[in-house]
């Protein structure tokens, strides 16, 4: 694998049943930058993320073939352990979904399956990854209160804080900004421009604006096709000839682009 | 137009309202006859004491052999029903998650055996009997309470399951925990206080059913003191006295059905007090 790519996808195909949500998706995500998967609801950008982390399991009547490699690991046909691939991906999705235990407890949720129990220990990195997450100063007197008492927003930041604490090295989000206010928009999307010198962040989201403001690489999507991807400033102020053509072709995707080309 | 919508709306609305009413006045007048003809020979004696001779006829004694009877019983079937039943449900809805047809199979049957009589379950334990050599006893009884309350848990417990939402496991998961640790870490505590509902559903069932235990457990004056003994029970109790022609003896079958009810409320709240303590933590999605 090239060096600075993090995540090389080739020729993913996705059935959903008789539905082809994924076709021939080859992506490549560079290491510690954003990359953000760009397009319109329901052409195939969150399947991919979660395909990334292997949840498509879970899904009935998924097909998948092609290759997702992380690491020089194929990890759609790994011998590895399925849980130890996962840990090295935090997922934070579309709206907050907080463990049904105390706050303390969330974030130690992760550490504790992972066999790290000591309470010194805990303590330590619940303190560290939560005021990673701009969290800390807000709950600190009240780690032992349930997380459904959090707002949406602090919610959100508790799940990042979650998914930090398992270590990981790449954090896939699916539009996490959606279900938030924009001041917690902005919050999250602050702490991930912060992240990226650390983690690979991809983020999936149908906000142009948003991608605008945090991406360094974008992938663009349609009809579970990729159409084009590149650095964020090739992708928004040149967008090469050959996939023009090739948009042209298609009329709704030209009119699509049309669109994107306006808000620019 | 107008109109008919209004007519439309009223009309539903009586409908609605006479059906409520129609049935909290009919548990009501269970209730108060239960009262009624219960209270009067409801006595510290009937709690606190086995049948001494003649109790069927109108003699002194109590129904204490049935009342621990039968608490042994259901309280033993219940705790093997949801040892059995809780891993079944959790398996259906944590590693089956994939697999929905097979899932929806498992629900056919089980709301099938969901509807068989407990008549069925008490020959069908009587057979099993027959076949291993076994007498009535409290062990004969359990085993077949067990059988025929474990689908009424499970599927209780999947109801409550199948609303934790698809995220949470995906959270989960990409935590990464193991199935087993969603399971039993995350389904559990969300699901928790629904669980205990279909807990005493089950149990409900146990303690108040008459049929099955016909066969397996017996009857006797005594209280029982191992697993292999004949066992009295409520319902039975309840039943040999109101068959009696003496009224004094049908009035005590009112009392004994007075402490089964109150049994079952004493269980009902103190099961719903604990599990307020895990209530707190269920997420509101």
């Amino acid at each position: 694998m090239e060096k600075g790519v993090k995540i090389l996808v080739r020729d993913l195909n996705l059935h959903f049943g008789k539905n082809h949500v994924l076709k021939n998706v080859n992506v490549t995500i560079p290491e510690k930058k954003i990359t953000v998967i760009l397009g319109p609801s329901g052409c195939g950008k969150t399947t991919l993320m979660k395909t990334m982390n292997r949840l498509t399991d879970i899904y009935p009547d998924v097909k998948v073939s092609g290759n997702i490699f992380i690491n020089d690991e194929d990890i759609l046909n790994t011998q590895q352990d399925i849980t130890i691939l996962r840990q090295k991906m935090g997922l934070l999705s579309q709206r907050p979904y907080p463990l049904p235990m105390n706050i303390y407890n969330n974030v130690a949720y992760g550490l504790r399956i992972s066999g790290r129990r000591k309470k010194r220990y805990l303590d330590k990195r619940i303190e560290h990854y939560l005021t990673m997450a701009n969290l800390w100063d807000e709950v600190k007197d009240r780690l032992k209160e349930s997380a459904s008492r959090l707002s949406i927003g602090q919610q959100q930041r508790l799940c990042l804080a979650r998914g930090l604490a398992v270590d990981p090295e790449i954090i896939l989000a699916d539009e996490p900004t959606s279900a938030l206010d924009p001041i917690s928009s902005q919050a999250i999307e602050e702490k991930f421009v912060e992240l990226k010198k650390n983690y690979t962040i991809v983020l999936v989201t149908h906000i142009l604006r948003q991608a605008k403001r945090i991406a360094d690489h974008v992938v663009f999507m349609y009809l579970g096709e990729v159409i084009e991807q590149g650095p964020a400033d090739q992708i928004f102020n040149h967008p090469r000839k050959r996939s023009q053509n090739r948009i042209l072709k298609d009329c709704s995707i030209s009119i699509l682009h049309f669109a994107f080309c306006i808000l620019q | 137009m107008r109109k008919h919508k209004y007519i439309e709306e009223k009309f539903f609305r009586v409908l609605m309202f006479f059906s409520t009413t129609l049935i909290v006045m009919v548990l009501l007048l269970i209730i108060f006859s239960i009262l009624y003809k219960g209270l009067p020979s409801l006595s510290w004696e009937m709690i606190s004491q086995t049948p001494k001779g003649g109790f069927y006829f109108g003699k002194e004694g109590g129904v204490l052999n049935a009342i621990i009877g039968s608490l042994y019983l259901s309280i033993g079937a219940t705790l093997l029903a949801f040892v059995i039943g809780l891993p079944v449900a959790l398996f259906m809805n944590v590693y089956l998650v994939k697999f929905k047809k097979t899932v929806n199979t498992i629900r056919f049957f089980l709301d099938l055996l969901w509807g068989i009589p407990s008549i069925v379950y008490g020959a069908f334990g009587f057979t099993i009997m027959i076949y291993l050599g076994l007498k009535t006893s409290l062990l004969a009884g359990i085993i077949t309470v067990t059988l025929f309350i474990i689908p009424i848990m499970v599927r209780a417990m999947d109801e409550v399951l199948k609303t934790v939402p698809f995220g949470l496991l995906e959270t989960s998961l990409s935590l990464g925990s193991t199935r087993s640790e969603t399971a039993y870490k995350v389904f559990l505590k969300q699901a928790s206080p629904g669980l205990v509902t279909a807990v005493l559903l089950s149990f409900g069932r146990a303690i108040g059913d008459a049929a099955s235990v016909l066969f397996t457990t017996g009857y006797t004056d005594h209280i029982p003191t191992s697993l292999t003994q004949p066992t009295a029970t409520l319902p039975l109790s309840i039943f040999f006295q109101l068959s009696s022609p003496i009224e004094e003896v049908q009035n005590r079958a009112f009392a004994s059905a007075v402490i089964l009810t109150v049994i079952i409320l004493i269980i009902s709240i103190l099961a719903r007090l604990y599990s307020r303590k895990y209530q707190k933590h269920k997420i509101n999605f």
